[in-house]
This record gives structure tokens, sequence and C-alpha cells, in this order.
């Protein structure tokens, strides 16, 4: 991606006209994140802070590796800690780097309300530019992994840019320059997809039968994949969800709705105005009047 | 308030406030809403300062609204209880359409539109309140699930819409029955008005020697002879 332009979007919130997207020759982009591989440093997590200026309240001690508890406006990632006994009694730490997945049908841009809020660039990053944002919140009912987070302070939402900013002048996303494991890997999609594939051989090779690229096909693909030991039962990972898509709640909203709702009320106005060309209005007559007086002048003598 | 002689009280000057603080709040939440709702009307968020402004007091707007339209179930809902006369006004729906007054039934102060119109209003406001609710997100969503607040805002959308729609009916028929626009903005009738559209509530005023608008609960005055 040359730059953060308007030539590099392919979609954007809450806009009638399809985006130019005069740089459809941009490879797609992915990070890779092989759970397996992963120590749970959170080196990613203090990287992430460092490079977007993000300074998170100090919470307090929850009894957990969770450290914070969960996505905030100023964590765009966090380090998901799940312990889990396998059917053979072994305990297995599993440990999910959460953050946006970067949606190649992406629920939160589709929700949006705000245009140009919400954007994907050719290389599939979706990325919000928050002077759009007016911090109502649908993208929090669009995204079906539970991601965006609405700021308290400046009321609009937050989430994981994948670097857009450095992507775009061909540096790594800061936690993939920082993982010390290279459990985190950045590249073109077709690249993470094969060097998933070998690492998930190899993981089968070791005993995970399930071992499998996480990618997941309800929202078309993603652009931050997952390399499970489980892929199976993603959901084992701190609750990501098996088979994530859009909900049809939003579908319905955002899509066949919209289009009837206005049409149906253009319909009422139209119905109306042809009405009174068609029948005109309805005015008192002096009959009326005449009526309506001796109806009172006879209620007035019977008292 | 004062009426000019020989009309009739059509609404108090209390029930006239009521009408038109609900009527500008619905217009605002009209506006606002839609501009959150399609991308075609995101303009009008101009309105409001900018799409965040229009976020934040939209909420506010409707919670006007739901106060203020209680006040008028309260005022009203007396008058627009359903009755035998308005399946016969139904019947002869084809008739009203076309200005005909011959074949259809004396009414009381309301006709079924009127009526469907009211409690219409009185079933979609406390459901776009409660599904805003939900969806009023500074306040209130830590305290739902996100499901809950997409099957909330799908609800609210409808919901809105559907109160719309009516609203336009109810605009267009203010419009097309001459004289009910005076009747809520200055609250009279001429009796030939009251004679046309609704005679039984002309008789019952005649019979009670009331000027409306209900029989015995007439306190404002007329304006002194010669004055109309």
């Amino acid at each position: 991606m040359a730059d953060l332009q308007s030539q590099d979007y392919i979609r954007r919130s809450a806009s009638t006209m399809t985006p130019p997207s005069v740089r459809r020759h941009e490879l797609e982009v992915a990070k890779l994140i092989d759970v397996s591989r992963c120590i749970g440093c959170k080196a990613c997590q203090a990287a992430c802070m460092e490079w977007n200026n993000l300074r998170g309240e100090v919470g307090y001690f929850e009894g957990t590796y969770d450290n914070p508890l969960d996505l905030d406006p100023n964590t765009w990632t966090l380090m998901r800690f799940t312990e889990w006994v396998d059917e053979k009694g072994n305990l297995e730490w599993l440990i999910r780097k959460d953050g946006c997945m970067h949606c190649e049908d992406p629920g939160c841009l589709k929700a949006c309300p705000a245009p140009g809020a919400i954007v994907q660039y050719a290389n599939g990053i979706v990325d919000f530019v928050s002077e759009n944002c007016i911090g109502c919140g649908y993208c929090v009912k669009g995204c079906p992994f539970n991601i965006p987070r609405i700021s308290p302070v400046d009321h609009k939402s937050y989430k994981c840019t994948l670097c857009s900013d450095r992507v775009g002048v061909g540096v790594e996303p800061a936690c993939v320059k920082t993982c010390p494991t290279g459990a985190i890997m950045f590249g073109t999609k077709s690249d993470m997809t094969n060097w998933a594939g070998e690492r998930i051989e190899d993981l089968k090779s070791r005993g995970f039968q399930n071992a499998g690229l996480y990618d997941p096909p309800g929202v078309s693909g993603t652009h931050v994949m997952y390399v499970l030991h489980h892929a199976d039962r993603p959901s084992l990972y701190a609750g990501l969800p098996d088979n994530p898509r859009i909900s049809l709640f939003v579908d319905f909203w955002k899509g066949l709705y919209k289009p009837l709702a206005l049409a149906g009320m253009g319909l009422a106005v139209l119905a109306g105005f042809f009405h009174w060309v068609v029948a005109g209005p309805n005015e008192v007559q002096p009959e009326d009047e005449a009526a309506a007086q001796r109806l009172l002048r006879d209620a007035e003598q019977r008292k | 308030m004062r009426y000019p002689r020989g009309t009739l009280i059509r609404n108090t000057t209390a029930a006239r406030i009521n009408h038109w603080i609900t009527g500008g709040c619905f217009v605002l939440l009209l506006l606002s809403g839609l501009a959150m709702f399609h991308p075609l009307l995101y303009w009008l968020s101009a309105l409001f300062g900018g799409g965040q402004w229009t976020r934040a007091v939209h909420p506010w707007i409707g919670c006007v609204l739901l106060v203020s339209y209680a006040g008028l179930i309260v005022q009203f809902w007396r008058d627009n209880l359903w009755n035998r006369d308005d399946i016969a006004w139904m019947r002869a729906f084809r008739r009203v359409l076309q200005n005909e007054e011959e074949g259809v039934p004396e009414l009381d102060r309301f006709n079924a539109g009127q009526k469907f119109v009211f409690w219409s209003m009185a079933l979609l406001v406390p459901i776009l309140f409660v599904t805003g609710i939900v969806i009023w997100d500074v306040y209130f969503s830590p305290y739902t699930t996100i499901e809950l607040q997409r099957v909330a805002v799908a609800v609210h959308c409808l919901a809105a819409a559907a109160a719309i729609i009516v609203w336009i009916i109810h605009v267009y028929a203010a419009i097309w029955v001459r004289g009910s626009l005076q009747a809520m903005t200055r609250g009279y009738v001429t009796p030939g008005w009251a004679w046309r559209h609704h005679r039984k509530w002309l008789r019952r005023l005649a019979a009670s020697g009331s000027v409306g608008p209900r029989p015995g609960a007439d306190g404002e005055a007329h304006r002194p002879p010669g004055r109309a």
C-alpha cells in the first residue's frame, strides 16, 4: 500500500457510491498468529501500546494472566489465556492474541452509519477513520468477534489498525516486529497461508491431528489468521467463534430493510399526494354550517 | 385562550401544547433517526451539528417524546376507545376516501382512522423507547448483551419506519380534511365542521350545552360578542 488515501479504499462505510479502488493491484496482506509458538510474553501488547501511543488506566490483579481483563479503547490487542485439559488428561495452556481479525467481509463496516468512518483498503486492512466516527456503537453490533470498543472519553470507536500507518510505508505491524518467538508473522495473504500449511503439517506430525488454519469462510476469510492446534474447536481458545458470521439481524437491518423502509415511506407520501390529486380536499360546505346551526337551535329550544 | 364566538373547542390549550411538543420531538427524531439509518440521508445530521451531535441528542429527544406522548394518552384515551361505529366507518372507508359523506355513519369525537393513529403510536412509542434504551450505547451498553442490542436495533428500525408511515398518514389527513389543522393550531372548529365529520360529537355537545371538547370539561372562554 502506497499511502492511506481514498484511492486505496475498496469499501467505505455508509456510502452509496462504490469507491473507485484504482489501486486494485495491491497484494492482500495478512497477519499470521501461530498460537502453537506463542509463549504469552505480552511483548506484542506492549509494542501495540507503544506504537499507537495508548496508555490504559492501571487496573487490578484479578487472579488471571489476562491483563487487562478485556479489550478496551486503549487495548487493541490482548493475550487471552485458557487452561484446558485434553482427552488424555494433559494440561494445555492455550494462549491467543485477541484483536481485530480484519475480515474480508467486515460486519463493523456494514453496520456503520457514518460515511467513511470505517474503510477497507485494497490490501485488506479494515481501518477506523476516527474523525468520521460518531460513536453510535453500531460497529460493535456488526462485529462477529466482539472487538470494537467505544471510548467514553471522546465517544469514538477503537480497535487494531493492523498498523496501517506502518504497513503503508512498507514495514510490518509493531506486534510482528516485537514478537520474540516468531509466533506473529506478516506478509501477503498467500505467503502466510502457505507458511501456515507447513506449520500445520509439522504440528500434525507431532500428534496434533486437528491442527489447522483459522481463516473463517463465514466472513469471507480474514486478514488476521491463526494456526491452531485444535482447529476443529476454535472456541477452546477463549471463545474464538467456531463459525463467525455477521448476525442475521444486522444483515436484515443493513441489507434488505434499508431500501424497503425508504420505499415504504416514499409510497405513503405518494399515496397521499395522488389521493389529493384524485379526490382533493374535504371541505366544509355551507349546507353543513346551516344544518349545524339548525341542530344547535333545536337543542337550545329543547332546554 | 379565547375562541371566536360560535365555534366549538376541539382541543384545549393544554392538549394543543402537548400535541405540538410531541410533534416537534417526532420531527426531530425522524430527521436525526433517518440520518443514522440511511447513507442517502446522512446529510440531515448537519441540521443537528454533525454526526456526533445527532447520535448524542437523538435519545434525549426520545425521552421527551415518551413523556409528552404519555400526556397525550392521558388526555385522549377516553375518546379513542373502539366501538361499533368504527367498524361501520371502516366499512364505508371507500366513500370516506372519495369525500362522500352519504352512507358514512355519524361519529363521535374521533373516527377509526384517528383512533388507529392514536393507538399505533401508543404501541410504537414504548417499543421505540425500550429498544432505544438498549442501543443507547453511552449509558446502557454495559447492561445488555451485544446479541440483545442487535435484536433491539432491528426492532427499533422496524418500529420507526412504521411510526413514520403512521405519521405521514396523520399529516396528510390533517391537510386533506380542511379545518383539522386549525383544530390543533388554534383549537376550534366551526359547528359545520363538526356536523360534517363528527356529528355524534356535535349532538352530544349540543344536548349538554357544551362548547367542547367534552361535555362538562369546557373551562375555556369564548371571545365576547363582536370580537370574533
